[in-house]
């Protein structure tokens, strides 16, 4: 069978595997939608608040979907020895991890339509003012969250250590980044810092893109530095790739 | 005449500066069961490794079906079933899911059911992996690797952690790989089993071949005949290349004696013998 309908196999494998954790999947969706129910909430609702929060829980969304829970899956299939297995047979490396990637681009797409439609429905926003530019910013922070993600895999040793691992990444960028509240005033340093990382260029492109409508054409720096960050991610995942 | 299924020469490799194999040569014909047998830590799983094509090697000239296995070679994985020392699965799909999945990367897989039942696991189709017993789950391991209808199988300590029904079962199925006409390559520090499936043995100690051939034929070097009989209460064990001389010797003083030799007996060396002596004598080199 050719590698794209073997990618594909592989992609409905895993699909099907992921719905056989009901809970987990549920919880999967639902956490996002937490953060912004309680955060909302905490916030009184005010339009101002959520024009911040439906962008930022958005681009959080995406990189739990694809950075964390590809660091978190392959460590655990390395451990588990299925990496060396596959390894061993006829499957090809790019259908197999292709199959792996679409899985968690497909849990990304569904959590940042939940959070928009809830964002809209509930709590009254515009719909995106523009969707192309949503969805090419959400293509490339796929790309660039889930191979760095897999790229973090290699340097995690084992399953036990991988939520601190993943954390010591993901918790700071979050904070950073414009998530929960608008970081127009973050200090100098934290600011270049959080220039510097990808997460705050994948919430700007979102608010330009569901709020804002401000046009593709200001935000093309950010385009580019997460191109640059899914170059570098792409890299790194392939050049150290460990198999055992 | 078809060129041997897995050929071996020189095979030497090292990790850091640590030679763990050093320098070995067989060849495995097709259809024949071959066995790597050896102590733990012996260079077994690194040599069966580097024919799997998980390892480089650091010298020697190594090929399996004419193919040099470190060129990650994909018509090579095609034709090659491996069976890893352990292995983990995905344990949400069921036994019946995980052997259709892993088939569906061959060109011309075996009928998954008919391999399910091979491994002996029919009946087991529809439960979850994650809820099979070890040694069911070493089965499932075992039809993943013969889904493919591969010509050579390369079989990595593949009872070991076994009850003893287990490990029939599991000889079983050696035994039909060797009916269907497939190779097999199998590493155990088990001496029966070596023994009672492999046509020919090689006997690997500390990164070296001490003996080889078939397991009846295995030369003993000191291990000879052992002739042993109670004299005053004391057991005397005798060892000789020429038992019949020893024993008329032994029987003729004995009659002139007017005694009896108390429980006599006469033993050939097991391949346990010649095992236990070839690897005595390469940890004394």
């Amino acid at each position: 069978m050719s590698t794209r309908v073997l990618l594909w196999r592989q992609f409905r494998f895993e699909r099907r595997l992921f719905w056989r954790n009901p809970s987990a999947a549920f919880f999967n969706f639902m956490l996002p939608l937490i953060f912004l129910f309680l955060i909302a909430s905490v916030f009184g609702h005010k339009t101002k608040d959520l024009n911040t929060l439906v962008p930022g829980i958005s681009g959080m969304a995406v990189m739990t979907t694809t950075f964390t829970a590809l660091a978190f899956n392959i460590t655990f299939l390395r451990e588990q020895g299925i990496l060396k297995r596959m390894r061993g047979t006829p499957m090809p490396p790019v259908a197999y991890f292709g199959g792996l990637l679409l899985n968690a681009v497909t849990n990304a797409v569904v959590q940042v339509s939940l959070v928009v439609v809830v964002g809209h429905v509930i709590y009254g926003l515009h719909w995106p003012r523009d969707w192309l530019e949503l969805a090419l910013f959400t293509l490339v922070g796929v790309v660039a969250f889930g191979s760095l993600g897999i790229a973090l895999s290699h340097a995690i040793p084992n399953f036990d250590a991988a939520p601190a691992y993943v954390n010591a990444v993901f918790l700071p960028m979050i904070f950073i980044s414009g998530t929960f509240y608008s970081t127009s005033s973050l200090p100098g340093a934290l600011d270049a810092a959080a220039r510097a990382l990808p997460l705050k260029h994948v919430i700007d492109g979102f608010r330009a893109a569901i709020v804002t409508g401000s046009g593709l054409g200001h935000h093309l720096g950010a385009l580019a530095a997460l191109a640059a960050w899914a170059v570098g991610g792409v890299a790194l995942a392939v050049r150290f790739f460990r198999w055992e | 005449m078809l060129e041997p299924a897995i050929t071996v020469h020189g095979l030497r490799k090292s990790y850091d500066g640590v030679e763990a194999v050093k320098g070995i040569s067989f060849e495995v014909a097709r259809g024949e069961v071959f066995g790597l047998l050896g102590p733990n830590g012996a260079g077994k799983t690194t040599t069966v490794e580097i024919l799997e094509g998980y390892r480089q090697r650091t010298a020697g000239e190594i090929a399996v079906l004419g193919i040099d296995p470190e060129t990650r070679d994909l018509e090579l994985r095609r034709h090659v079933g491996i069976v890893l020392q352990s292995t983990g699965f995905y344990t949400r799909a069921t036994v019946r899911e995980s052997v259709e999945h892993m088939a569906v990367a061959y060109p011309n897989p075996r009928d998954p059911a008919e391999t399910i039942e091979l491994v002996g696991l029919r009946g087991k189709e529809d439960q979850r992996v994650g809820r099979l017993s070890g040694g069911q789950q070493r089965r499932l391991d075992l039809a993943l690797a013969l889904v493919g209808d591969p010509s050579v199988i390369f079989l990595d300590e593949p009872t070991t952690g076994f009850d003893p029904a287990a490990r029939r079962t599991a000889w079983g199925v050696v035994r039909a790989l060797k009916d269907l006409g497939k190779t097999v390559l199998l590493t155990t520090h088990y001496l029966d089993e070596a023994q009672s499936l492999a046509d020919r043995v090689a006997i690997i100690k500390d990164g070296l071949i001490v003996a080889q051939g078939p397991p009846s034929e295995l030369s003993p070097g000191r291990a000879r005949y052992r002739v042993a009989y109670d004299e005053n209460g004391r057991r005397v064990e005798l060892e000789t290349d020429e038992p019949t001389e020893l024993l008329h010797r032994l029987t003729g003083e004995a009659l002139a004696r007017g005694e009896r030799l108390q429980n006599l007996s006469v033993s050939r060396p097991t391949l346990e013998d010649v095992y236990l002596e070839l690897t005595a004598e390469a940890a004394e080199q």
